[in-house]
C-alpha cells in the first residue's frame, strides 16, 4: 500500500462516519512525523468524544506512515489509566497495521506530569526551600573547613604525606602568574584613590593629607581587598573547575579506591598555597597602589616623590601595614575553602559543573566581604 | 548501481596530515539490511561513519545517497537528508543539560511543528519504543545508568523516524544480557519500522545475531563484505584471526548450540 493510489494532497486528514452505531474514523493521506499535527486536534476529539469499543479505524485510504502516525492511529482506542480497548480495523494497510500493534505493545498514553505552578504556596515552598540549603551550605562550608584543618594537622604529625610538588605549582599558579594582575590592579586604584582625594582636599588646602589617605586606604583596605577578589574571581573558579572536573571523570573516586586521601591530595596543597601566596601578593599590591597614588599626587598635585615618602614615613603608623596584611591570609584561606569544596560538589554533569563555578566565585566574594566588614569591625573596637 | 543501494562509497580518502586512514574505499549500504562494520581499533571505523555523517572531510572519492553525490547537495538538501538519518554515537552524546524526555524533543523541535504536548507524547513514545520505562522521563542523563543512555540516545536517534540508523558500538560497556536485549532491540524495530542500519561493533554476539551483512575494514579499505557464513570462509589473516581466534569460537559456538 505504501505509495499506492499517487493523490496529490498527501497531507494528514482524518474524516468520521457513522456506521450501524459505531464510529468510523477514515484515515486519509500520509500520517508521518511532518503531517500528524494536523490531525491532532481531530483525533483528541474523537478521544473524548466517543467510548473506545465504538471506534473503528479505516485505513483503506492510508498513504505512508511511520512510527509516530501509527501512534496517533492507536491513540484513538487507548485512555489513559484503562487497559487497552480492541483495535478494529477496517482495509489492509500491512504497514500501518504491524506498526500500530508494535507501538501499542511498547508505549503508554498517560499526559506527562503538569509542570509544578507558580501559586502562593510553591512560592513559599520555594523561600522555604532556599533557605533551608542555605543553611545546610553553611553548615557543609564549616565542616569542609573542620575536615581541611584536621587534615592539615595530621600533616603536622607526619610531615611526609605533604605534596610539596603539588603545593609549589599551586603556589605558583596562585601566587606568582596571578602577580602582574594584582599588581597593575592594585596601581590603577591607587591613582584613583589619589585623584578623588586629592581634589576634595585641595578645595580646603590640605592636598598634602592625600599622602595619608593614600597610604591608609592603600594599606589597610585596597591592596588586600584587590588580592582577596582577584583570587577569587581566578583561582578560584580554576580550583573548583579543575576539581570539578576531576570529579566528572571520577578521579577523585580513583584516588579513593587507591587509598589517596583527596583532602591531602587535592585541597591542602591548594589551601596553603593560597594562605602563603596572598600576603605576599597584598604586599605586591601595596607597593604598586601606593606608587600609583604617589605618580598621581606627584603630577595633579605637585606633590613630589621625596616628599610624598618622606610624609609617609613620618605620619603613617606601621599599624596599617600590619592591618592590611593580617587579614591576606584568612581571605586566601576562604577563597581556597570555598573553591576546593564547590569543586567537590560538582556532579556528573556539565550544568552542574557551571553552575558550581559560579556558586564558587560568588560565595567567596560574599565571604570575603562578610570577613572584611568583621575585621574593621574588630580593628576599631581594638582601636589600631 | 543496482536499485536497492541506499548509500554507496566510491574511492573514498581520508586522512589526518600524513596518515591516510582509508584509501580507495568502496562500500555499498543496501536498503533495509542491517550492515555490521568491523576492524581493528584504528582502522577508522568512526572515521568512516563521520564521513558519512558530513562529521569528516574527506580528500577524495565520493559518497553517493540514493544515487545523489553529497558533494552535489545544495545545504537545505542536505538537512532535508540529514533529518531522515539517527545517529546513535559511542558514548550517547546526550545534552547533559536536557532532561531525558528534552533530550528525545530536541530533534523535533528542530525539525517539526508541531504542539509541545504532542511532542511529549511522542518523545515518551520513543522512549517506550527503546525500550524504557516512562518514570525516566524527567531525569537527566548524569542520572541514568550506561545502558539506560545508550537506550535514551537510540530513543532520540529514532526520534524523526529516520531511514537509516546508524550506531556506533551500540553494545560496548553493557553486560551480555543488556547487550542481547539491545541486539534484539535494534532487530525489532529494524524490521518493524524497515530501518536500514549501519552498526559499528566488536561485538561478535551482536554481529552473529542480528547483522545481515558484514564489511570488514583493514588495509585501509572495505577487504570483504558478505554475509557472515561466507565471511567466515575468506582467507585474509585478519578476518581469519577474528572470527576463529579464541572469542570468536566462542561467540559462534554459542549461536550454534
Amino acid at each position: 500500500m505504501r505509495g499506492n493510489q499517487a493523490k496529490s494532497d498527501t497531507g494528514a486528514r482524518v474524516d468520521l462516519r457513522d456506521d450501524a452505531g459505531k464510529t468510523v474514523v477514515e484515515a486519509h493521506g500520509d500520517w508521518t512525523i511532518d503531517t500528524i499535527s494536523r490531525v491532532d486536534t481531530a483525533i483528541r476529539n474523537v478521544e473524548t468524544s466517543v467510548e473506545p469499543d465504538m471506534i473503528v479505524v479505516d485505513l483503506t485510504q492510508l498513504g505512508r506512515v511511520d512510527t509516530s502516525g501509527a501512534y496517533m492511529l492507536g491513540r484513538v482506542t487507548r485512555r489513559c489509566g484503562v487497559p487497552d480497548g480492541d483495535f478494529h480495523y477496517l482495509g489492509r494497510h500491512p504497514t500501518a497495521r504491524r506498526l500500530i500493534e508494535e507501538v501499542r505493545r511498547r508505549s503508554q498514553v498517560c499526559p506527562p506530569d503538569p509542570p509544578r505552578g507558580f501559586g502562593f504556596v510553591e512560592a513559599l515552598e520555594r523561600i522555604g526551600s532556599g533557605l533551608e540549603a542555605a543553611f545546610a551550605e553553611t553548615i557543609e562550608t564549616i565542616a569542609f573547613f573542620g575536615q581541611t584543618i584536621t587534615t592539615g594537622l595530621r600533616t603536622l604529625v607526619r610531615p611526609s604525606s605533604f605534596r610539596l610538588t603539588s603545593t609549589i605549582w599551586a603556589m605558583e599558579e596562585v601566587g606568582v602568574n596571578a602577580l602582574p594582575i594584582v599588581a597593575v590592579l592594585s596601581f590603577f586604584i591607587g591613582a584613583v584613590v589619589a585623584y578623588m582625594g586629592a581634589n576634595l582636599l585641595a578645595e580646603f588646602g590640605f592636598a598634602i593629607f592625600s599622602v595619608e589617605l593614600i597610604g591608609i586606604s592603600v594599606l589597610r583596605e585596597f591592596a588586600v581587598l584587590i588580592t582577596a577578589i582577584l583570587l577569587a574571581g581566578r583561582s578560584d573558579s580554576a580550583f573548583t573547575a579543575s576539581i570539578g572536573a576531576m570529579k566528572m571523570q571520577q578521579e577523585i573516586d580513583a584516588m579513593k579506591v587507591l587509598g589517596l586521601n583527596p583532602f591531602e591530595v587535592l585541597v591542602l596543597p591548594r589551601v596553603v598555597a593560597c594562605v602563603l601566596m596572598a600576603p605576599l601578593l597584598t604586599f605586591a599590591a601595596m607597593i604598586t597602589g601606593i606608587f600609583g597614588g604617589m605618580l598621581v599626587a606627584w603630577t595633579a598635585q605637585d606633590i613630589s616623590p621625596a616628599v610624598f615618602i618622606a610624609r609617609l614615613h613620618s605620619e603613617l603608623d606601621w599599624s596599617h601595614f600590619w592591618v592590611g596584611m593580617s587579614k591576606a591570609p584568612v581571605f586566601g584561606l576562604v577563597v581556597a575553602i570555598v573553591g576546593c569544596r564547590q569543586g567537590m560538589k560538582v556532579a556528573g554533569d556539565v550544568e552542574s559543573l557551571g553552575r558550581r563555578v559560579t556558586a564558587s566565585v560568588v560565595q567567596s566574594i560574599f565571604i570575603v566581604i562578610v570577613v572584611e566588614a568583621m575585621f574593621a569591625m574588630m580593628y576599631l573596637e581594638l582601636g589600631i | 548501481m543496482s536499485d536497492d543501494v541506499l548509500i554507496a562509497i566510491r574511492g573514498l580518502k581520508t586522512a589526518f596530515g600524513p596518515h591516510v586512514v582509508h584509501e580507495g574505499l568502496d562500500l555499498d549500504i543496501r536498503r533495509g539490511e542491517i550492515l555490521g562494520l568491523v576492524g581493528g581499533s584504528g582502522t577508522g571505523k568512526t572515521v568512516l561513519m563521520n564521513a558519512i555523517l558530513g562529521l569528516q572531510k574527506y580528500e577524495a572519492g565520493e559518497i553517493l545517497f540514493d544515487g545523489r553525490p553529497f558533494s552535489a547537495m545544495k545545504a537545505a538538501e542536505r538537512r532535508r537528508v540529514d533529518s531522515r538519518w539517527g545517529v546513535l554515537f559511542q558514548n550517547g552524546a546526550l545534552f547533559t543539560s536536557l532532561s531525558v524526555l528534552e533530550n528525545v524533543m530536541a530533534p523535533l523541535r528542530e525539525h517539526i511543528d508541531m504542539p509541545v504536548a504532542l511532542m511529549e507524547e511522542i518523545a515518551g513514545m520513543k522512549l517506550g519504543l527503546a525500550g524504557l520505562d516512562p518514570s525516566v522521563a524527567e531525569r537527566f542523563p548524569s542520572e541514568l545508568s550506561g545502558g539506560m543512555r545508550k537506550r535514551v540516545a537510540l530513543a532520540r536517534a529514532l526520534a524523526l523516524d529516520p531511514d537509516i540508523l546508524f550506531l556506533d558500538e551500540p553494545t560496548a560497556g553493557l553486560d551480555p544480557i543488556g547487550a542481547a536485549a539491545f541486539d534484539t532491540l535494534i532487530l525489532e524495530l529494524s524490521r518493524a519500522l524497515n530501518l536500514t542500519v549501519l552498526m559499528i561493533t566488536h561485538d561478535l554476539d551482536s554481529l552473529y545475531a542480528i547483522c545481515d551483512r558484514i564489511a570488514v575494514l583493514a588495509d585501509k579499505r572495505v577487504a570483504a563484505v558478505a554475509p557472515l557464513e561466507a565471511l567466515m570462509r575468506n582467507p585474509h589473516p585478519w578476518i581469519q584471526e577474528y572470527f576463529h581466534g579464541p572469542r570468536g569460537r566462542t561467540a559462534n559456538a554459542g549461536k550454534e548450540s
